[in-house]
């Protein structure tokens, strides 16, 4: 069984000798190490040290290298350090151990924090407009692939487009429709409950039926979509970056953007539309429910209310944005998977962007639509 | 305690590993002896690696019975120091981890398995990367950063953190050149008899196999065929041995008799 290393210090004249014994083994290392520590100023103050091993029954690198260590530190102060009793089943390890650590990796040059700080900034800087250059270069890309599909529709990946619109669109209409049912029947809740003071409870359908169709509905599936499914875009291209399938393709003549990435954007363009369509109703749903179970209103009134207030240009709106808000999307997604390096980290990495990206875009493409609509009058 | 726990490493007796009704080990048995290299072939697909993953514990076995270093695997062979402690592997892809550089990975397991100081964990680990070879310049590169034969290396040094009694070696030299390769099976010639290992080696590479294995076991149809030196095995009467140790490519490794 293993047996506790220990280590006898004799002192004989000038000569420090350590006795080892035991197993100096890397199960016994905190032991090990604190047994080091003990004699450590004893070592330090010897002029000449001498490590007689005849009484170790087992070493390995650890125990080796501890034992180099002291005696390499008496070398570099100028003392003699010497093994004795090296038993020949480890006579090789002692060696090899003998060897190791004596170089250092070259230091890498020390730079000004000031200078560093701003090759950041201009980094960062760089960074960003290589966002907007990729994300171009993507769009062109892409337009250059939807003419080449335009003029032979028969090179549309038809089986391909059909699986993403299941996946991106069928598969994620339960979800979508319990997430925007649940915001409807909160805005609803909250409208009664704050329209209630002043006696107009009834408007409250006016602010929930607009909302929606304008701007709750198209927004929140658009960040459920990116999260979702641009998400999945970006880690799916990522690994065939990564495995080499995409560089595949290219030796093959086929155009990775036509094959992989515009099936991918088009099931997008597709099914926010519709996804959109079905989480707006979801929404006006739980509205009415909300509606009847907390304030009384009979369906009938809330919907014969419903049309009055919304006109059919708010759900124009909101169904116009649905599309482009895909587009912006299925870009980011599809350009952050294409970005991907070869490692699992920078896999994650850009996983994370595109969503934070493509949420952010969709954010900032609503405002701008809000500016355009209201410019234009509707 | 076993009594031959100091003969043999692992003991393998009456294995049998299936995935659902296809039996892929079939009562197979196979003994290590302690401090030697055993290499294993057989064909691809026909349970090389299962076998090694199921030694391991990656893979759980329907029958039979494993023992590695006197120890039961039914049993459980525990977590922490002393499993680690027992084994090193190195897997097919280097499998380092990827967000960690060559160092930090080394050091992995001495700071999860070891109560010893920060400066000691980073001796150890470079002093495992130097005695697998590995520049000092090259130490702090991430896995991505690393040419083949090195991301091999690193993980060599990975396996041998801790100073294990045993080695898994998954085909340690494909997808090296022949230098590397031969490089590196002298590199675990040399770390065997300076750390005293025993070795477990997967290989496709007949070179390998003739250069560094004290024997050589082959794996067919579930079960080991033949296991001795090499010098017995290119003498086996097994038609799949036959076949592997002296089809076209295999020629150069026959005795030149005339």
């Amino acid at each position: 069984m293993i047996s506790a290393p220990v280590l006898t210090v004799v002192t004989d004249g000038d000569v420090l000798e350590l006795h080892p014994g035991g197993a100096w083994i890397a199960s016994q290392s905190a032991a090990l190490e604190r047994l080091f520590e003990g004699v450590a100023p004893q070592v330090a103050a010897a002029k000449s040290l001498k490590i007689d091993m005849t009484e170790v029954i087992e070493i390995d690198t650890i125990g080796a290298w501890l034992l180099e260590k002291a005696s390499r530190e008496a070398a570099q102060a100028g003392r003699t350090a010497h093994f004795v009793g090296v038993g020949e089943r480890y006579a090789g390890l002692i060696e090899e151990v003998r060897q190791v650590n004596r170089h250092r990796p070259t230091p890498k040059p020390k730079v000004n924090p000031i200078i560093a700080r701003l090759d950041q900034v201009g980094r960062s800087a760089w960074s960003a407009t290589q966002d907007i250059a990729v994300f171009l270069d993507m769009f062109g890309a892409l337009g250059v692939a939807l003419l080449g599909v335009l003029r032979r529709p028969r090179s549309l990946r038809l089986t391909s487009l059909t699986y993403q619109i299941y996946r991106v669109g069928w598969r994620a209409i339960p979800i979508v429709v319990l997430i925007t049912f649940l915001i409807g029947a909160i805005i609803a809740q909250q409208g009664i409950f704050h329209f209630r003071k002043f006696g107009a409870e009834s408007y409250v359908v006016d602010m929930v039926g607009i909302l929606v169709l304008r701007e709750i509905g198209v927004l929140i599936v658009a960040i459920m979509v990116a999260g979702r499914s641009g998400s999945a875009y970006t880690a799916e291209l990522g690994s065939m970056k990564m495995r080499e399938e995409i560089d595949a393709l290219s030796t093959m003549g086929l155009d990775p953007v036509e094959v992989l990435i515009l099936p991918r954007i088009i099931a997008l363009v597709i099914a926010l539309p519709i996804l959109t369509f079905i989480g707006s109703m979801s929404a006006l749903y739980g509205g009415l429910l909300t509606a009847w179970f907390y304030s009384g209103m009979q369906p009938a009134v809330y919907i014969a209310r419903l049309h009055e207030a919304v006109s059919l240009n708010s759900f124009e709106v909101g169904i116009w944005k649905a599309p482009f808000m895909a587009l912006v999307i299925g870009i980011v997604a599809c350009s952050e998977g294409l970005r991907v390096k070869g490692s699992a980290e920078s896999l994650g990495l850009q996983t994370t962007t595109s969503v934070v990206k493509s949420i952010f875009l969709v954010i900032v493409l609503d405002g701008l639509f809000a500016v355009f609509f209201a410019s234009i009058g509707l | 305690m076993d009594a031959f726990a100091d003969l043999y490493s692992i003991r393998v007796s009456e294995l049998v590993v299936g995935f659902g009704h296809q039996i892929v080990i079939d009562h197979l048995s196979l003994d290590v002896r302690r401090g030697e290299i055993l290499g294993l072939v057989g064909a691809s697909g026909g349970g090389k690696s299962v076998l090694m993953r199921t030694i391991i514990g990656l893979i759980p076995k329907q029958e039979g019975r494993i023992t590695v270093m006197g120890r039961d695997s039914d049993l459980g062979l525990g977590r922490g120091t002393a499993v680690a402690a027992t084994w090193g592997i190195l897997f097919q892809q280097g499998a380092l981890f990827s967000s960690l550089t060559a160092r930090q990975n080394v050091q992995f397991p001495l700071r999860e398995m070891l109560d010893i100081s920060e400066k000691l964990q980073d001796e150890i680990a470079t002093a495992k990367l130097e005695m697998v070879g590995i520049a000092p310049d090259d130490w702090d590169k991430y896995p991505a950063q690393l040419s083949g034969g090195m991301t091999k290396r690193v993980a060599l040094a990975r396996a041998l953190a801790l100073d294990p009694s045993i080695v898994f070696l998954d085909e340690p030299t494909s997808g090296l050149d022949p230098i590397a390769a031969g490089d590196f099976d002298q590199l675990i010639k040399t770390l065997q008899t300076t750390l005293g290992l025993t070795v477990f080696m997967v290989t496709h590479d007949l070179a390998s196999l003739n250069v560094v294995c004290d024997r050589v076991a082959a794996l067919a149809d579930g079960k080991i065929v033949a296991i001795g030196p090499m010098t017995e095995l290119l003498q086996s009467e097994h038609p799949w041995v036959r076949a592997y140790f002296h089809g076209k490519r295999s020629e150069m490794l026959r005795p030149k008799q005339d």
